[in-house]
């Protein structure tokens, strides 16, 4: 059974059917992206498996359990980590701060010390600036402090919406570097990116995501080569 | 490796410093609180006496707004209704109870509740009537607490003007109701028939309530103030505290970190409204009685002003506010009569004093739109520190 399992999920903002039964499975271990136009759906599916949003129909299931009825505050302690769209600092807050409300849900202590370790390592430009504001961060730091503090609830499961918004291409390089590394150590990842190319570069496995509905899923390499995919999303042919 | 030890040193203090760290404070504001008593209040006279009494009643009331405007960021503008009731009853139980214990209502207290300026004091050190005054002042503090809890559970939902308008309509249905209770008794033999239930319903109404127990004292005033403070910075700069703090910075990131954002909006609100209820009671003692008709949405919005002024979450910041704008009115009204001094009677300007008051906030807030220190602290701005930020941000 995959870590996460999503069927016939509908989620409804008001009037608006955002998205219309979708069944998505992710492996564990593995990078799954989802890929898609703006306006798809990609973020209402993420921030519906965190529990910002409640489905109208369908059932999540993340390690068997049944995410149905739980809050966010409750799923982050399930082992589901969102780094959101737009980042989601907190401003004021320095990038210690921050960093120490990712372990926010979490009570061991050598755990987070170890962790927040990790999380410099992999972000040592972090480190130069902890007691910085995130307000004051550049757009690529603040992208970076907005992984490293979902690394600190030590997710199972990390959820990254858009991790290569309005970065330079060497930041996102970078950055795509690094969530392999979080990979190879172990967290399994849903990957939501508008750069299709890097994302499935990146992932094991793929969906694409059409106006609420899957359009097609199957391994990244596969869909990468596929004609649908590269004409719309990758830009060729 | 870079790792700075002073940060990891301050995200976990020792285990063993908990007491010190929280008691010490206290301590210290229990020195001052008795210096302010016994050395500065007799120097001070009656008039200087009641500002500072004012000053720290108004500083317990925007601090701790300041925990629900400032960190959680919500916007409440009905902290006036929690002080109203604390004020009644505050004023209630200890009047009521004083009629009880001592078939009277007189003064039962030690040196701690004894106004200089009531004349030379000759009793013990300590009393029963201090006792029973700490008690009205909890009391106070709790109905207005539980009055927080029932209020915040189902409107911290809402969110910004609408929460607004639930608080400022909280206020109001508060005073209505503390202006419809049932007149004081008065005599010892009704108060010794009656319940204590009842007793809380024999408010006073329309008059509001009045007492002759003078307990409040700058002691007892600045001794809350210094829980207060300790309270809400323990809060503001623990780990704990940055929940509610995130609540402000970003509410859905908030709860995605698995802040349950909703608990602490409540958490917030109840604490603040316990402060408030504290300092009704101590409002009602330091004058005598306790109307609910003055502690309307103007009182609300004074205190509103404070935390704005302060900065939207900076307790020292809410300190300093709730200082000025409680001197500033008094100190004009000698302005006010110097001007007036040299105008025709017939064009003289009685209410000059607020409208220089007004302009001289609208002035504040031009200036210093952040309010005065912003989210930080006094002892964060200190130029030093400053210094010190950029050199370990730098390198
Ligand atoms: N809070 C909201 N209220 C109403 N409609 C919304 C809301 N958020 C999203 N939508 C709508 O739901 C649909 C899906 O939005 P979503 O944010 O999931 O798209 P997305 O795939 O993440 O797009 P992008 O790549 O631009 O981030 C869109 O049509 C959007 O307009
Ligand atoms: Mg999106």
């Amino acid at each position: 059974m995959a870590l996460l399992e999503i069927r016939g999920l509908h989620v409804h903002y008001g009037a608006i059917h955002a998205l219309q039964g979708i069944d998505l499975a992710v492996e564990k271990g593995q990078i799954v992206t989802l890929i898609g136009a703006n306006g798809a759906g990609k973020s209402t599916t993420l921030r519906t498996i965190s529990g910002l949003l409640r489905p109208s129909a369908g059932t999540l299931t993340f390690d068997g359990q049944s995410l149905t009825g739980k809050g966010p505050h409750q799923i982050v302690r399930l082992g589901v980590a969102h780094a959101p769209e737009g980042r989601g600092l907190f401003a004021n807050f320095t990038v210690e701060e921050n960093l120490e409300i990712g372990a926010y849900a979490r009570k061991d202590h050598a755990g987070i010390a170890r962790d927040r370790e990790w999380a410099l390592t992999l972000f040592p430009r972090l480190r130069e600036r902890l007691r910085q504001s995130a307000a004051t961060l550049s757009g690529g730091e603040q992208q970076m402090l907005a992984i490293a503090r979902a690394l600190l609830a030590r997710p199972r499961l990390l959820l990254l919406d858009e991790p290569s918004l309005g970065l330079a291409p060497q930041v996102v390089q970078t950055i795509f570097q690094i969530v392999r590394e979080i990979n190879a150590a172990g967290t399994t990842i849903l990957l939501v990116e508008q750069n299709a190319r890097m994302a499935l570069q990146t992932a094991h496995y793929g969906y694409v995501l059409e106006v609420g509905r899957i359009a097609q899923h199957a391994p990244a390499a596969v869909l990468a080569e596929s004609d649908e995919v590269r004409r719309a999303y990758l830009g060729v042919g | 490796m870079s790792s700075t030890p002073h940060i990891a040193a301050r995200a976990a203090p020792a285990a063993w410093t908990v007491l010190p760290r929280n008691v010490g404070p206290v301590v210290a504001g229990l020195g001052l609180a008795l210096v302010l008593n016994f050395c500065v209040q007799p120097m001070s006279g009656a008039f200087a006496t009641k500002v500072l009494l004012d000053i720290g009643i108004n500083i317990i009331l925007a601090v701790s707004l300041t925990l629900v405007n400032g960190f959680t960021g919500q916007f409440s503008i009905g902290h006036a209704g929690f002080m109203a009731l604390g004020g009644y009853v505050g004023a209630a139980v200890m009047y009521y109870g004083s009629v009880q214990l001592y078939g009277g209502a007189q003064f039962h207290g030690g040196i701690l509740s004894w106004t200089v300026s009531q004349g030379a004091f000759a009793g013990p050190t300590f009393g029963t009537g201090d006792v029973l005054f700490l008690v009205a002042c909890v009391a106070a503090g709790l109905v207005a607490a539980v009055a927080g809890y029932i209020v915040g559970l189902p409107s911290l939902r809402l969110r910004g003007d609408y929460l607004a308008i639930v608080t400022l309509g909280f206020g109001e249905i508060v005073r209505v109701i503390l202006q419809s209770s049932r007149p004081q008794l008065e005599t010892a033999a009704e108060v010794a028939q009656a319940s204590w239930p009842r007793l809380l319903t024999q408010l006073g109404g329309a008059l509001g309530f009045t007492t002759p127990l003078f307990y409040t004292t700058l002691f007892w005033v600045y001794l809350f103030v210094a829980i207060t403070l300790v309270v809400t910075y323990r809060i503001k700069r623990s780990s704990y505290g940055r929940a509610f703090l995130s609540i402000r910075e970003d509410e859905v990131a908030a709860e995605a970190m698995g802040v349950s954002t909703t608990r602490f909006k409540v958490r917030a609100f109840v604490l603040a409204a316990f402060f408030a209820g504290v300092a009704g009671a101590l409002y009602a003692h330091s004058i005598g009685g306790i109307n609910a008709g003055e502690l309307g949405f103007q009182k609300s919005f004074d205190v509103v002003i404070m935390v704005v002024l302060g900065g939207m979450g900076s307790i020292s910041g809410s300190t300093v506010a709730a200082i000025i704008l409680t001197i500033l009115p008094e100190a004009l009204r000698t302005v006010t009569a110097w001007v007036n001094q040299y105008l025709p009677a017939a064009y003289a300007l009685p209410d000059l004093r607020m409208i220089i008051y007004s302009l001289a906030l609208i002035l504040m807030m031009i200036l210093r739109p952040q309010g005065l220190f912003g989210l930080h602290e006094i002892w964060d701005l200190r130029p030093w520190r400053r210094r010190r930020a950029k050199a370990t941000g730098g390198k």
